[in-house]
């Protein structure tokens, strides 16, 4: 095999210092019924080249990127990557590192870090964040834990308009942990019906970006909940543009950080953000990286609150995290870094201007309606007089993907079906002149 | 350490974005009540600017490809370059997760064949790929569990054993998924103590989570009788699979008595740790526990590739979508890449190095098991004499050019070092090591305050962890 570097004469020296005579000798140990069940897998291996060949095959069997026009969104989209961002990811010091346990010879990791959860406290108007957790949904789930940690009462709100695939998490999380998901419904705008919030809960779940594409008014929301905490969900790139929730009295704040500079990769590796209050550090989830001094008085950093973690406290950790999402966290930071407040406030106004060019095409050229009359981002709904099966497959056959029709009804009953659309910096107007009139002829 | 915030900034760059092509109406304007009204204080570095400082940092960062990173547990392995080059294939890269399965046949055909050989790896047979991480893998596996016994109304089956030499994920999963812990001690000979085993299997007991081989990179030799106690006690048994490389390609998990096996996708099978992260922890199912797997799954039928979402019994997600699929290619490139001869030669490698490593330092530190160990061992830095701990061993290594060890792990031997090569050393870099490790023991009789000074020729000197956890400064001021 060729990343062995020994030799066969190198293996006997080696045997005769351990003081075996073959191979087979250290595995001697393990009990010969077990070593007798072994069956291979039938694999003959191959060499880089026909790898190469196998899996080029396969992203063959993929529809071809050029011939996709993506409006697809609910958390992840087709935003421009910078090239200079998977250049620096992809340096062997970063990649092939692991954890930074040994924070003397892994101040690259732990430098990146540090200014990551820096930016991503800037962005979601917080005081602290952590370096990082697997996706969104697993970053809101262990909110909802947190929360039940910091508010013990065994119940959460949790808002209707949550992107059904985080809502699903969020369920198994909580099923695990005995903790109740109490629906809050939506009013016909497409905002959280606040009217119909009852009672004291661990915590309230709001999504902004919610999953209709709408904008929620956090304003007072926060300080109308007593002791309920609020966990608002939240696209980092519509924070360039929107007021944080930090600033609107949410406790916690969690996001898919893939618009920061994450190619899409059918879903993963995704990034998980999560920032908190400084007053609930010993609560928080994840790794968490800190300014200190060396011996010599010289700045550096390492991890910290490590007390939390499993390695130290084990079954009372405040979450099983180990391994996250480091090298993506590295992306968004240099991600970040490239566009700096100016540039990332640009790139979503320009993720802002055309989807609004969109979406008023779409009413006013294409005869569809906005399911919801809130605000939105980069994505939002529309109403569908009929199936929306047929028209999505014509698109398709033009080259244009959709999500699949929405998961959550309406809040008005009898309501046609729902589709949502989302719309990058990378959608020219000649593409969404297409979408439209295509849809306009597919209706 | 300067960070991006103390390099020069611009805040005027231009030729960043398109031009907006579109035109934009006054009346389509953000509402005031929503825009943004606290200042984004977020530096830009110009693109040269960017790239020296990331160049910077990163020569501050040791990874495998500057040396060895023999840390136990962790499999710091040589992470084949075609693999990263496969994974970025645009096909794959910038294909949405909610793409309908035409425009996914390849990716959904790669995934669910590497579920069929990680399957086969196990010896169990269905597996998932949804989790991202080895903890994450445990997770599910342990909510299978509570399903299991939820759906047979053996609601009272609420407790996990745990050997106390287990990594510290498996009891904090643990507690994740509901379950309460016990802690099953280990003999003197570093094997789990099965008298003790049996005493704690009651009818409270849903299963025991066991690493194989275990963190003092000791077979457990009765582990055949310990999963036939377990399953004879009605109980289940998860199997970390953390350090599947001291035995792949010669034996499974399913035949040692796993019910729930999770792969390490960055440890066992190549992939990029990434400084923590991105990884991968699939789990494989015994049949029986199949039901109870995660939405979506991916089916096959006649070469055609489809996501299943009906399974009533599922215990729901435990990620967005299908797990780290960017991860998964990679591991399935080094699957077809090494083939059934290329997997034993990995276990081969790794036990050999483990045992050679072990032989040439078993005279200088303590070796609290001796005999066979499989793919690490474990010393302890006790006694070295000069008053010197364990920390001060591992930070005097990165004087000699090398990374630490895992250190203080498992927690059941005193001044643990766990030291776990992998099949990717060379012999001369094994040797090199063992020399600066009894350099490294000699200094500690005769010259101890080298130990305690070290690192002196590390970016930093020694940093001081007591004052980042006093007094944490967690983000940069910006200009506050």
């Amino acid at each position: 095999m060729r990343f062995v570097v020994n030799t066969q004469a190198d293996q006997r020296r080696m045997l005769e210092a351990i003081g075996c005579s073959s191979i087979d000798d250290l595995f001697a140990d393990i009990p010969e019924e077990i070593l007798g069940r072994f069956r291979p897998l039938g694999l003959p291996g191959a060499s880089e080249l026909e790898v190469q060949r196998a899996i080029r095959a396969l992203a063959a069997r993929n529809a071809e990127p050029e011939s996709i026009v993506s409006f697809q969104g609910g958390g992840v989209y087709d935003h421009h990557v910078p090239s200079v961002v998977r250049s620096v990811t992809s340096r062997s010091e970063f990649a092939t590192a692991y954890t930074p346990y040994q924070p003397e010879i892994s101040q690259g990791t732990l430098t990146a870090m540090f200014e990551f959860q820096s930016m991503i406290c800037e962005l979601a108007g917080m005081e602290i964040a952590n370096a990082s957790m697997y996706d969104g949904a697993t970053s809101l789930a262990e909110a909802a834990l947190m929360a039940a940690r910091v508010r013990p009462g065994g119940r959460i709100l949790v808002s209707e308009a949550l992107f059904p695939h985080w809502r699903r998490v969020l369920e198994t999380y909580c099923w695990a942990a005995d903790i109740d998901i109490v629906d809050v419904p939506i009013s016909t705008d497409g905002g959280l019906d606040r009217s119909a919030l009852d009672g004291e809960a661990s915590a309230l779940i709001v999504q902004t970006p919610n999953a209709f594409g709408v904008l929620e008014s956090l304003a007072e929301l926060g300080s109308s909940l007593g002791d309920t905490l609020l966990i608002v969900a939240c696209n980092p790139l519509a924070l360039a543009l929107v007021e944080p929730p930090g600033a609107l009295g949410a406790d916690i704040v969690v996001g898919e950080g893939q618009p920061l500079g994450l190619p899409m990769s059918f879903g993963g590796p995704l990034l998980g953000l999560f920032a908190t209050r400084r007053e609930l550090l010993r609560q928080i989830p994840g790794r968490i990286v800190s300014r200190t001094l060396d011996t010599a008085g010289n700045a550096g950093f390492t991890l910290a609150a490590q007390t939390r973690e499993q390695h130290i406290r084990r079954e009372r950790a405040t979450s099983n995290i180990c391994t996250n999402a480091a090298l993506c966290a590295l992306a968004a930071t240099v991600f970040l870094a490239l566009h700096g407040a100016r540039g990332l406030k640009e790139l979503s106004e320009l993720n802002f201007r055309k989807a609004h060019y969109a979406a008023r095409r779409l009413v006013e050229d294409a005869d569809v309606e906005l399911a919801f009359s809130r605000p939105f981002f980069n994505e939002f709904t529309i109403r569908i007089p009929e199936a929306p099966e047929r028209l999505l497959e014509g698109l398709r056959a033009r080259g244009l993907a959709l999500d699949p029709p929405l998961a959550i009804p309406h809040p008005q009953a009898n309501a046609d079906p729902l589709l949502r659309i989302a719309v990058t910096e990378r959608r020219t107007k000649a593409e969404i002149d297409h979408l439209v009139d295509s849809v306009k002829e597919l209706l | 350490m300067n960070t991006m915030f103390e390099r020069p900034s611009r805040d005027d760059i231009r030729g960043l974005l398109p031009t907006i092509d579109v035109p934009s109406l006054p009346e389509d304007d953000l509402p005031e009540e929503l825009t943004r009204r606290q200042p984004l204080r977020l530096p830009a570095l110009a693109e040269p600017e960017l790239v020296r400082h990331y160049t910077a940092l990163s020569r501050l960062n040791y990874g495998v490809d500057n040396g060895l990173y023999p840390l136990g547990s962790c499999t710091m392995k040589y992470n084949p370059k075609i693999n990263d080059e496969l994974s970025s294939l645009s096909a794959f890269s910038s294909l949405h997760p909610n793409s309908c399965a035409a425009d996914a046949q390849g990716i959904l055909q790669l995934l669910h064949h590497l579920g069929v050989l990680l399957g086969r790896i196990a010896g169990l047979d269905e597996v998932c790929l949804q989790p991202a991480a080895g903890a994450h893998g445990e997770f599910t596996g342990l909510l299978l569990f509570k399903r299991y016994f939820e759906r047979r109304g053996d609601v009272h089956r609420t407790r996990i054993l745990l050997p106390d030499s287990a990594h510290g994920t498996n009891p904090a999963s643990a507690s994740l998924a509901g379950f309460t812990t016990v802690s099953v001690p280990t003999t003197s000979e570093g094997q789990v103590d099965i008298s003790a085993l049996r005493s704690a299997l009651d009818d409270s007991v849903a299963g025991i989570m066991l690493t194989v081989p275990n963190t003092l990179g000791l077979f457990e030799r009765r582990i055949l009788e310990i999963t036939d106690a377990v399953h004879a006690a009605g109980a289940l048994c998860y199997f970390d699979g953390a350090n599947l490389n001291a035995f792949i390609g010669r034996a499974r998990p399913g035949d040692m008595g796993a019910d729930v096996f999770h792969f390490n996708l960055h440890k066992t099978l190549a992939t990029p740790h990434g400084g923590g992260g991105p990884g991968s922890g699939p789990i494989a199912v015994r049949g029986d526990l199949a039901p109870y797997l995660p939405v979506p799954r991916i089916t096959a039928n006649d070469g055609e590739y489809r996501l299943a979402w009906d399974a009533p019994d599922s215990v729901g997600s435990t990620h967005s979508f299908f797990g780290n699929v960017g991860v998964a290619i990679k591991a399935y490139a080094y699957l077809l890449e090494l083939g059934d001869l290329g997997l034993r030669d990995v276990s081969d490698n790794a036990c050999l190095n483990a045992n050679y490593l072990q032989a040439l330092l078993k005279a200088h530190y303590i070796l609290p098991h001796l005999g066979l160990c499989k793919h690490e061992f474990v010393l302890s830095g006790r006694d070295l004499g000069g008053d010197v701990s364990t920390l001060d061993v591992a930070k005097r290594l990165m004087d000699y050019g090398f990374h630490p060890p895992t250190v203080y792990f498992p927690l059941i031997v005193p001044e643990a070092l766990m030291i776990e090569p992998t099949e990717t050393e060379s012999r001369d870099t094994l040797d090199r090591f063992a020399r600066a490790m009894i350099a490294i023991a000699r200094e500690a009789r005769e010259e101890p305050e080298r130990l305690r000074d070290a690192p002196t020729t590390a970016p930093v000197r020694r940093l001081d962890q007591t004052r980042a956890a006093r007094d944490p400064i967690l983000r940069h001021p910006l200009g506050e």
